[in-house]
């Protein structure tokens, strides 16, 4: 399959289309190969990542497919991390924190799930906004090895 | 391009829906059509086959929370089968095995069905 991006560069921008999710995903993974994760890591890299970006294209941007996502991937002291920015409107993330499965299921809160995925999958997961400016998220996995 | 795709088989009244692929926000309405209209059906009673299901991100699991009670509460249920270790892993960290019944091969969830009548 041919690439959309260009692999020696740590950074993406793509518009926020749904459809740019298989992108997204395989740039994640790539460099996540790189940086020596394992496959099991990279899958868990790769799904934080996509949560992230469907929580950006839905919340931030309700679904609107022609804003940007940019996504840059550095890889210190041993940490991938990937910072993701957004121009849209800022979401609330902090109430996602404790999940309660069974109520969740009840209530179907679909969007809150990709929050939770992404605070187990990921060893750190940071929100931060300046209002009317940019929103921001640091996903951060340390190497295990 | 084909990044997921459903197909269905009826055994008796059980319905059998085959995942192939790519499962994200992308392609999570074709998971929702094959539902609907099995619901516009009265199809209740789904077994869905997982076995050929490469990825799922939250979207896909939230068609499944979202068609859940419809089915049970007209007598059927959405019964998981034969998906592999990392799908597997995501269903088990969000609660999923709790809450749906998911089986190892397609014919045991089938006949499930059977027994419960």
């Amino acid at each position: 399959m041919s690439q959309d991006f260009n692999v020696n560069k740590d950074r993406l921008i793509v518009k926020s289309s749904t459809a740019n999710l298989i992108t997204i995903r395989k740039f994640i993974n790539i460099k996540a190969k790189t940086f020596g994760f394992s496959s099991n890591e990279i899958e868990d890299i790769v799904l934080a990542v996509d949560e992230a970006c469907t929580n950006i294209i839905e919340h931030s941007y309700h679904s609107k497919p022609n804003l940007d996502i940019e996504i840059s991937v550095s890889f210190t002291k041993s940490n991938i991390v990937i910072r993701i920015i957004d121009y849209g409107e800022t979401f609330e993330t902090s109430s996602f924190k404790d999940l309660n499965l069974e109520l969740y299921h009840k209530q179907r809160r679909v969007g809150g799930l990709g929050v939770y995925l992404m605070k187990t999958l990921m060893d750190d997961v940071r929100y931060t906004s300046v209002k009317n400016k940019y929103n921001q998220v640091l996903l951060t996995k340390k190497l295990a090895h | 391009m084909t990044e997921f795709n459903t197909s269905k088989k009826e055994i008796g009244d059980v319905n059998v829906v085959y995942l192939n692929g790519f499962l994200d926000a992308h392609t999570a309405p074709v998971l929702e059509d094959t539902f609907s209209s099995l619901v516009e059906q009265n199809k209740f009673k789904l077994v869905v086959n997982l076995k050929e299901l490469d990825y799922i991100s939250s979207a896909g699991l939230g068609v499944f929370m979202a068609f859940i009670e419809k089915m049970r509460e007209n007598k059927g249920d959405i019964k998981l089968t034969s998906m592999n270790e990392k799908v597997f892993n995501i269903f088990d960290l969000l609660g999923f095995p709790l809450l749906y019944e998911i089986f190892d091969n397609e014919e045991d969830a089938v006949k499930k069905f059977s027994g419960d009548n």
